[in-house]
């Protein structure tokens, strides 16, 4: 059991990281306001949310100029991408076990 | 509790892959009323079709097109745009309200997605079916159109609920059985474009509007 919650990853064990998360997994990219949308989050929130998993690697920013206004994208890196998968296969194998005890 | 907090964090994993990836407003009660103006154009069009002498040989396995006089091909290509025309503006409309009702925009970037990928096949196909109507080849029109809309929603089915795929893969079925039967070109599209529509409507709106309904 132990083992097993030691793979739940920390920087996901928050609503709107992980929603971050699974929206980069399905999309190349998304850009700031859709990620803002999608999650009903305030600005100051999703900005600090997403420099949390920039830290960690787990997403780039591209910060670029679209007719003369700031856009921010955001893409899954790779290594973010692995850890988000370790973390649903955790999440699996939790509930599994949760499951196995309640019957 | 542990568990709870757990699906909690699964659902909204799904809810989120979703919501951003697929369009989910798409109105299912609009497919119901494609297949009605559909089965109302067939009609018209048989009717417009015994009137104006038969355009099939005996066999039905063959369609004389020099039987057809233009004025006949206009009035089929008139109902063929006032059906497309209705069932679009419907389609319009009752997903704009199921948009709002959801608190969901209809103009983002997964029905932008959706659009496109759904009228690239569908365009290419209709700008077929004027070629074989330019080269007087008709009793393909109406495979071509079941072939090419099959496509298409197996193509869209990618960008809003899977379900249509089963739709595209119904119609591009029917269209290809239809290339042998070619007489029989209006009845196969009346299935296709009408009796599959209402069925695959009734179905979906059962499956997830009727729910979110109550």
């Amino acid at each position: 059991m132990k083992n097993i919650i030691s793979n739940i990853n920390k920087a996901f064990d928050h609503r709107i990281r992980l929603g971050i998360m699974s929206v980069l997994m399905v999309n190349e990219f998304v850009d700031f306001k859709t990620l803002k949308e999608l999650l009903g989050a305030t600005d100051g929130n999703v900005a600090s949310h997403t420099k949390a998993l920039e830290k960690q690697k787990y997403i780039i920013v591209e910060k670029s100029f679209i007719d003369r206004k700031p856009n921010t994208r955001y893409i899954a890196t790779a290594k973010g991408r692995k850890a988000f998968q370790e973390h649903l296969d955790a999440l699996e194998k939790l509930l599994k076990a949760g499951n196995e005890l309640n019957k | 509790m542990e568990n709870k907090k757990y699906l909690d964090d699964l659902s909204e994993i799904r809810n989120m892959m979703n919501r951003s990836s697929r369009f989910i407003s798409l109105s299912a009660l609009a497919g119901v009323f494609a297949g009605i103006y559909a089965i109302i154009g067939a009609i018209l069009a048989i009717s417009i079709l015994a009137g104006g002498g038969s355009i099939y040989e005996e066999n039905y396995n063959a369609v004389v097109a020099s039987n057809i006089s233009t004025e006949v091909i206009q009035q089929l290509i008139l109902i063929a745009l006032g059906v497309l025309v209705l069932a679009i503006g419907t389609a319009i409309f009752l997903t704009t309200r199921k948009a709002s009702k959801n608190d969901q925009k209809i103009w983002d970037h997964t029905s932008k997605r959706l659009l496109i990928n759904f009228f690239i096949p569908l365009f290419s196909g209709g700008l077929f079916c004027l070629v074989l109507l330019q080269y007087g080849l008709i009793g393909l029109i109406a495979p071509a159109m079941l072939i090419f809309y099959g496509l298409a929603l197996i193509h869209g089915s990618k960008y809003t609920f899977a379900d249509l795929k089963s739709l595209g893969y119904a119609n591009l079925l029917l269209g290809l059985i239809a290339t042998q039967f070619i007489g029989y070109g209006i009845y196969f599209w009346a299935i296709g474009f009408g009796l599959f529509h209402i069925i695959y409507g009734i179905w979906m709106h059962n499956k997830y509007d009727r729910k979110t309904a109550e």
